[in-house]
C-alpha cells in the first residue's frame, strides 16, 4: 500500500512538474494534441492482435515522447471484433490494431472504427493502403510470395502464384493452411484477378500438386522446403527473414512472384480509432505518431517487414531482397471476398 | 459384499434438507447466462452458412471426430485402467517413484505437448532427419506420429491422467479388499478383476472418461497444429474464416447437445448402489515377481519416458539459449499472476464442486439434469465458451451498471463455468461409496448436524477435495482462451505469453515458458497425488 501512495506521489508530482515543460518544448514528430490536453489525459487504451513483442516498445516509445500511458490487451482479432461490438459505447478501446486488411475490413464493416480526417496520415500512407472512408490505416507491409530449395528448383522455373497449379509442381508444393487469414486474403484476390471459376481451379491445382498436407505454420512449411518434404511454397517474407537472421546461410530462397504480371499479393497490419473512442484525438495523434518517419522503420523492421510509409527506407535483410512490385489491387476486396475464398477452398478440399 | 442399501431399516430417500434444495440454483444461474447466450444465436438462422458446413465440411469432420474419440477413449481408459491397478495394488520394484510421475502430463497444455511431439516426429524433425541421413527413406511407423495422425497419440498421452488419477484413487479404497475377497472364494485373478474390481472403480473410471473425451471433444490447440480437422476447427473455421459467429455458436451447441446427451444416457444407466468404502487401504498389495514384475516397471517406464521425459527434454534443448532471461522482473509477475489465478480459481471451483455434490447426490433425476446442465461449460470449445461468458458479463453491466466484465472477478467466474465438472468427478466418485448408514449411526450416537459433517463426511469426502483441487489448479493454470478474452490488464500469465509466441509458429520461442510452466503444474501434481493417493 505504502509503495502505491509513493508512487502515486511521484507520478503527481512528475505529472505536475513536466507540464510547464512540455509547452516550451515543440518536438515535431510529438502530437500537437498533446500539450494541450497533458492534464486531462494520459492514458489510452489499445486492443492489438499484433504480437506484443513487436509493438509494446514502440508504445513505451510514445509513452517517454509524450508522457501517455498506453494500456494494451492483446488477443486474437476476432475476438477484439465481436469484444468492441459488445461493449458499444461503453468501450473502454481508444485503437484497434490488427493484422490482416480482412480484419480490418470487418472491424470497418460492422461500424466499429470512425472515419478520421487527418492530413497527416493522408501524407504518409498511400491510398491504396488504406480504407476509402479513412476508417482504418496501414502501419506495415508485408509480401505473401514464393519460397524455393536452390538445389531443387532453377529459378526460371518460377513465375507465378497461377503457375504453381501446373502438373509439373506435382508432389512439390507445399501450403499453409486455408485456416489462416493470409491464404484467405490471398485466394480472395485470386477471386479478383480471375473470376471465381479460375481461381477455384487454380486452387484445385495447387491441392492437387500438394507435397504433404497443409502445415499450420509458414515457418513449419519453409523447414520442410529445407528439409526436402517439399521444393516451394508460399509464406510471407518475413518468416523467411527470421530463418535468415539466425542463419544467413539457410538453404531457402525467396521469389517475388508475378512480377510480370499482377505484382506480389502484399498485406498489411494496421490500426484504426474505434467508433466509440474516449479519447478519439490523442488516439489518432498516437496512430499518426506510429504512421510518422520516426516510427515507421521501427515498427516495420521489429517483425522484417515493410514500411507502410513510402518516404521511410526498409533496413538491412528485407532490403537485400531488392525492389519488387506490388500488386496495387485496393486491399479492402481481401475483407470483402474473405467468406467467398473460404467457401471457395472448402469446395476444393484445401484444408 | 456390500449389502444393498434397500434391504436396510433405515429412511434413505427422505427429502433432501433445504439448503440442498437451494445449491444448484446460484451455479445455474452462473452458468446460465453464457448457456444463454448460446442460445440466442438460434435466433439468428444461417441457413447459407449450414448448407455449405453441410456440403463441403460436416460429413468428413464428424466421421474424424467420432475416429478421435474411439482411438483417444480406447488408449486413455486402458493405459488409465492398467497403470491405476498397477499403482494402486501390486508391488513391484520402483512403483513408489513411478506412481507419482505417471501423473505429470496434466503439468502439460495440450498444445505444448502437440507443437512438442511434431518438433520431434515431423520430417523435418530430429528423428526422421536421422533417419534419412542413415538410410535415405522414410519409415513408415514414424510418419504415421507426424502429421495429421499424430495427434491421436498426443490426445492419449495428455489425458490418460485423468483415468489414472480417479480409478487410481477408487482401487485404493475399494478395490483391493474386494479383489482379495474374490480371491479367498477361489476365482481367477483376471476374472475378479473384471467381475469385482472394476465394477467398483467404475464410476471413477467413467468420471475420468468422461473428462478426458470432453477436453479431446473441446480440444483445439492441439488439432490445429497437426492439421486434424474436427468439429472444433469446423466451429472455428466459421467463426474466423467465414466471420459467423452466430453459425459457430450454433454448431458448439449442437456439439454441447451430443456431450449432454452421452453423459445423461451414462448416468441413467449407471450403478448406484452404495460401496463398501475403507479409509484406509485394506489387504495387502499383490506382490509381483520375476516377469510379471520386470513387465510392470518397463511398462511404466516406457510410458513415463514417452509421455514425460522426451517433451520434457525437447522442451530442454528449445529453451537452453533464452533460460538465463527465463526468470526476469517480468517474467516472475506472469509466474506470480499464474499462481494466484491458480489458487483463487481452484478454490472457486471446489466450491462449485461441493454445491454441485449437494445439489445431485442421491437427488432426483431432476436435480440430476441441472446438475449437468450447470457443469456443461467443460464441453464447450475454449474460445466459443470464452467469448459467450464475455458477451454475458458485458451485457450484465449494461443491464445492471457494473463493470464486471473487465475485472478478476470474470475470470474467476469463467473458470467456474469451465472447470466446475473437474472438481465434480472426483467429488461424485468418493461420494458414491459414502454410505448414508454411517451418518445414521453418527446420528444415533448423538453427534449434532454441523458435527457429523465435520466428522463424518468431511474426512471421507477429504481425498476428492484434494483431486479436485489439484485437478483445477493445473487446469487452470494451462487455460488460455478464457484468461485471454477476459484478463484484466496486466494479468498475463503463462498460458497468454506461450499463446502470443506460437500464435505465429515460434515454438521454439515458446518453449522457455512452456518449461515454467509444466514445473509449476508438476509441484502440486505431485505433491497431491501423494496426498490424496492414501497410498504409503
Amino acid at each position: 500500500m505504502k509503495v502505491w501512495i509513493s508512487l502515486f506521489a511521484a507520478l503527481m508530482l512528475t505529472a505536475c512538474g513536466q507540464q510547464p515543460e512540455s509547452e516550451s518544448t515543440t518536438s515535431t514528430d510529438a502530437p500537437p494534441t498533446a500539450s494541450e490536453t497533458a492534464g486531462e489525459v494520459d492514458r489510452l487504451v489499445v486492443y492489438s492482435s499484433r504480437q506484443p513483442h513487436l509493438i509494446e516498445p514502440l508504445f513505451q516509445r510514445y509513452t517517454a515522447e509524450t508522457g501517455i500511458e498506453i494500456d494494451f490487451t492483446n488477443d486474437n482479432e476476432a475476438s477484439l471484433i465481436e469484444r468492441l461490438a459488445a461493449e458499444g459505447e461503453n468501450t473502454p478501446a481508444d485503437v484497434l490494431v490488427t493484422v490482416d486488411a480482412g480484419n480490418l475490413w470487418h472491424a470497418a464493416d460492422r461500424g466499429l472504427l470512425r472515419s478520421i480526417d487527418s492530413p497527416a496520415l493522408e501524407a504518409s500512407i498511400p491510398a491504396a493502403l488504406q480504407d476509402d472512408r479513412n476508417r482504418w490505416f496501414a502501419l506495415s507491409l508485408r509480401a505473401r510470395t514464393m519460397v524455393y530449395h536452390p538445389e531443387r528448383v532453377a529459378i526460371d522455373e518460377l513465375s507465378t502464384y497461377e503457375d504453381l497449379a501446373d502438373p509439373r509442381w506435382q508432389g512439390r508444393l507445399c501450403l499453409r493452411t486455408s485456416r489462416k487469414v493470409y491464404n484467405q486474403s490471398l485466394v480472395a484476390m485470386l477471386i479478383e484477378h480471375h473470376g471465381e471459376q479460375r481461381a477455384e481451379e487454380i486452387v484445385a491445382g495447387w491441392v492437387a500438386n500438394l507435397a504433404t498436407n497443409p502445415f499450420s505454420s509458414d515457418t513449419q512449411l519453409i523447414e520442410a522446403i529445407a528439409a526436402g518434404q517439399c521444393d516451394v511454397g508460399i509464406v510471407n517474407s518475413y518468416y523467411l527473414g527470421r530463418l535468415q537472421a539466425d542463419n544467413p546461410d539457410y538453404p531457402v530462397q525467396l521469389f517475388w512472384a508475378n512480377q510480370g504480371t499482377t505484382g506480389v499479393h502484399v498485406n498489411v497490419s494496421g490500426a484504426g480509432v474505434t467508433l466509440h473512442a474516449p479519447h478519439p484525438e490523442q488516439a489518432q495523434a498516437l496512430i499518426e505518431w506510429l504512421a510518422s518517419e520516426a516510427a515507421q522503420a521501427e515498427f516495420a523492421e521489429r517483425n522484417l517487414e515493410f514500411p507502410a510509409n513510402p518516404a521511410v527506407e526498409a533496413r538491412g535483410l528485407v532490403r537485400a531482397w531488392g525492389e519488387f512490385r506490388q500488386d496495387e489491387t485496393p486491399l479492402t476486396v481481401a475483407g470483402q471476398r474473405q467468406a467467398q475464398a473460404v467457401r471457395l477452398m472448402d469446395r476444393v478440399g484445401y484444408r | 459384499m456390500s449389502v444393498t442399501a434397500e434391504s436396510l431399516p433405515l429412511k434413505r430417500r427422505a427429502a433432501a434438507p433445504p439448503i440442498r434444495r437451494w445449491a444448484l440454483l446460484p451455479l445455474l444461474l452462473l452458468v446460465g447466462l453464457p448457456l444463454v447466450m448460446l442460445a440466442l444465436a438460434w435466433l439468428e438462422p444461417q441457413t447459407e452458412t449450414w448448407e455449405h458446413l453441410r456440403t463441403w465440411l460436416l460429413p468428413r469432420l464428424i466421421g474424424h471426430t467420432l475416429l478421435m474419440l474411439l482411438i483417444v477413449g480406447l488408449g486413455v481408459a486402458l493405459i488409465g485402467i492398467g497403470m491405476a491397478w498397477l499403482s494402486a495394488c501390486c508391488e513391484y520394484p520402483g512403483r513408489r517413484w513411478l506412481d507419482p510421475l505417471l501423473v505429470l502430463p496434466l503439468a502439460f497444455p495440450t498444445y505444448v505437448l502437440a507443437f512438442i511431439y511434431l518438433g520431434v516426429f515431423d520430417f523435418s524433425g530430429p528423428l526422421q532427419s536421422a533417419w534419412r541421413a542413415a538410410f535415405d527413406t522414410s519409415p513408415s511407423f514414424l510418419e504415421a506420429l507426424s502429421r495429421p495422425g499424430g495427434v491421436l497419440l498426443v490426445m492419449v498421452l495428455a489425458f490418460y491422467p485423468y483415468v489414472y488419477l480417479l480409478a487410481r484413487a477408487s482401487f485404493a479404497t475399494g478395490g483391493l479388499a474386494a479383489f482379495e475377497a474374490g480371491r479367498s472364494l477361489g476365482v481367477g485373478p483376471l476374472e475378479t478383476f473384471w467381475r469385482v474390481a472394476l465394477p467398483i472403480a467404475r464410476p471413477a473410471i467413467v468420471a475420468g472418461l468422461a473428462l478426458a473425451l470432453m477436453e479431446t471433444l473441446a480440444d483445439f490447440g492441439a488439432v490445429s497444429i497437426y492439421g486434424y480437422d474436427t468439429f472444433t476447427t469446423a466451429i472455428y473455421r466459421t467463426w474466423f474464416g467465414l466471420f459467423n459467429l452466430p453459425a459457430a455458436v450454433q454448431l458448439a451447441s449442437i456439439l454441447m447437445l451430443f456431450v449432454f446427451v452421452l453423459l445423461m444416457a451414462e448416468r441413467f444407466n449407471r450403478d448406484s448402489r452404495p460401496r463398501q468404502t475403507e479409509k484406509r487401504p485394506s489387504g495387502h498389495r499383490i506382490q509381483l515377481t520375476g516377469l510379471p514384475a520386470m513387465l510392470a516397471t518397463g511398462s511404466q517406464l516406457v510410458l513415463l519416458s514417452v509421455a514425460v521425459l522426451v517433451p520434457l527434454i525437447q522442451l530442454l534443448v528449445w529453451a537452453w539459449p533464452g533460460l538465463s532471461e527465463l526468470f526476469t522482473g517480468h517474467m516472475l509477475r506472469v509466474i506470480l499472476n499464474t499462481m494466484v489465478l491458480g489458487l483463487v480459481g481452484a478454490l472457486a471451483v471446489v466450491f462449485g464442486g461441493i454445491l454441485l455434490l449437494l445439489g445431485t447426490h442421491r437427488a432426483s433425476r431432476r436435480s440430476v439434469i441441472l446438475g449437468e446442465l450447470a457443469a456443461l461449460g467443460y464441453a464447450i470449445p475454449g474460445t466459443v465458451l470464452a467469448v459467450a461468458i464475455m458477451l454475458a458479463f458485458i451485457r450484465f453491466d449494461q443491464w445492471a451498471g457494473t463493470a464486471l466484465a473487465g475485472g478478476l472477478l470474470a475470470l474467476i467466474l469463467a473458470y467456474l463455468i469451465r472447470f466446475v465438472r473437474v472438481a465434480w468427478g472426483p467429488l461424485e466418485a468418493v461420494a458414491a461409496r459414502i454410505r448414508p448408514e454411517y451418518l445414521e449411526v453418527a446420528r444415533s450416537l448423538g453427534v449434532g448436524k454441523w458435527q457429523r459433517q465435520l466428522r463424518v463426511n468431511l474426512p471421507l469426502l477429504w481425498p476428492g477435495l484434494v483431486t479436485a483441487f489439484l485437478l483445477a489448479l493445473v487446469e487452470i493454470a494451462k487455460e488460455m482462451p478464457a484468461t485471454l478474452m477476459l484478463r484484466p490488464f496486466g494479468w498475463d500469465t503463462l498460458a497468454i505469453r506461450i499463446y502470443e509466441l506460437t500464435a505465429e509458429g515460434q515454438w521454439q520461442l515458446a518453449a522457455g515458458p512452456s518449461l515454467v510452466l509444466v514445473i509449476l503444474g508438476a509441484i502440486p501434481v505431485v505433491l497431491l497425488i501423494r496426498r490424496a493417493s492414501l497410498v504409503r
